[in-house]
């Protein structure tokens, strides 16, 4: 955070993501590269060096068939609203949460690739750049404008599309809105989820889809016992996945952590 | 060493620093004019009277900067004047259907979003107070280009201004306006 300035009408972007809707089939992964630019991956990419702001991991229960039960967790960078590790550990100030929006903001510019968020991060949502991006021939006019290609030796992660949000502020102003009034606006991978198991709101208004399921009782955050107060809310009927997501590692077996 | 065998050092010092000071914005920069000599005056007296006539906001906020061909052909599809510029931009340009190719003095880097809506529009600010008194000017000043970054050198400062368009310069405003948020705000 640059400054303590609070603005009046500060908003508060969230999600809320309801793990029995998500099918596994990726597309918020897809959109959300075509979105930001991601690059293709490199050959020499792993699970480990590839860059997914936006990555759908698969859990199960731990038992055997025929009670062997899967779910499928999408997991972005859960905007920590509280003591935000990343926040805390840069050296290069290149994180801040800004106050406006609770976004916590990531300027590649400034990194200088020491990766300490990384190691930080509770929730494995940051992700280095290990080799320049590179683009197969004619896929760099899909580029998307509002949103700057990272180089090689920086991290990167998800920021709620703040290229869309760019776009929704700019619309307000040339319709007239003041300043400071919350914009709406809808992230890729909302947009993109069939299921309609990510839902994008403004948790400061409680009408919004996510300030609703963020009281329900089967809602839930990953690590909650952190205390980060991530601003991503998940849902579930099924306490085994409640029970996962506050667990220091997810229940696998090795072979599907290999799989991410 | 005596005092007079420093004197030569110290003038070599000093015509060594003063030619690096005169003559470093020379060497730094490349300089080419603008395609067409174009006078604002002219087009603001007799055209639009507004900057947004020709510099024309888009629906959706976004700004258009400058404005392509058609815009001048509408008038300019036959001479309206007598003089040399306009016979030559419309011989070249308005008659083949080419675009000029502008350059623009205050082009940012890509990492920079900027919103002439928010400022404009929301802020109320005039074009004139981070842009200068361009309306007002009778012919386009030669673009210079920063032989290493790219970027155009009126970055570094606005030709009739006390300011220029670099970081420090949106930081200073916004600072004083205290709309200093993330960076974000300005970045993308």
């Amino acid at each position: 955070m640059i400054s303590e300035i609070k603005p009046i009408h500060a908003a508060k972007y969230g999600m809320t993501i309801d793990v029995d809707r998500c099918n596994g089939c990726g597309a918020c992964m897809v959109a959300c590269a075509v979105e930001n630019n991601v690059p293709p991956a490199h050959e020499g990419a792993t699970d480990r060096k590839g860059l997914t702001w936006l990555r759908v991991y698969k859990v199960d229960n731990g038992e055997e068939y025929p009670n062997h039960r899967t779910a499928f967790v999408p997991v972005m960078c859960q905007h920590c609203n509280h003591d935000t590790p990343c926040v805390h550990v840069c050296p290069q100030q290149a994180v801040d949460l800004d106050p406006a929006t609770g976004v916590v903001g990531e300027m590649p510019q400034r990194c200088l690739g020491c990766r300490y968020c990384v190691a930080a991060c509770p929730y494995h949502a940051r992700y280095f750049n290990w080799w320049d991006p590179a683009w197969p021939k004619g896929m760099e006019k899909t580029l998307n404008p509002d949103v700057t290609p990272r180089m090689r030796g920086v991290v990167e992660k998800c920021n709620f599309c703040h290229g869309r949000w760019h776009a929704a502020k700019q619309l307000a102003a040339a319709a007239g809105k003041l300043a400071g009034e919350p914009v709406e606006y809808t992230p890729a991978c909302v947009e993109a989820c069939p299921t309609g198991a990510i839902r994008f709101g403004d948790l400061n208004n409680a009408a919004s889809e996510p300030a609703r399921a963020a009281k329900e009782a089967e809602s839930f955050r990953l690590l909650e016992k952190l205390g980060t107060e991530t601003k991503v809310y998940y849902r579930s009927k099924r306490e085994w996945v409640r029970e996962i997501a506050q667990a220091p590692r997810p229940r696998q077996s090795g072979k599907e952590i290999a799989r991410g | 060493m005596t005092i007079r065998g420093k004197i030569p050092f110290l003038a070599g010092t000093l015509m060594a620093l003063g030619l690096g000071w005169v003559g470093f914005p020379y060497a730094i920069n490349t300089r080419r004019p603008q395609p067409v000599d174009f006078s604002h005056k002219v087009h603001a007296e007799k055209g639009g009277t507004k900057c947004e006539d020709c510099h024309a906001f888009r629906e959706d906020g976004t700004f258009a900067g400058i404005p392509t061909l058609d815009k001048c052909s509408g008038c300019h599809a036959a001479a309206m004047g007598t003089t040399v510029a306009e016979k030559n931009f419309i011989d070249q340009y308005v008659t083949p259907n080419r675009e000029p190719q502008w350059a623009d003095y205050a082009r940012q880097p890509e990492n920079v979003f900027f919103s002439h809506s928010v400022h404009v529009k929301r802020a109320g600010m005039t074009c004139e107070s981070c842009h200068g008194p361009t309306g007002a000017s009778d012919s386009l000043r030669p673009y210079r280009e920063d032989r290493i970054s790219g970027y155009p050198a009126e970055i570094w400062k606005v030709s009739g201004t006390n300011h220029g368009m670099k970081m420090a310069d949106c930081v200073d405003c916004h600072r004083s306006k205290r709309m200093e948020q993330s960076c974000l705000d300005c970045h993308k």
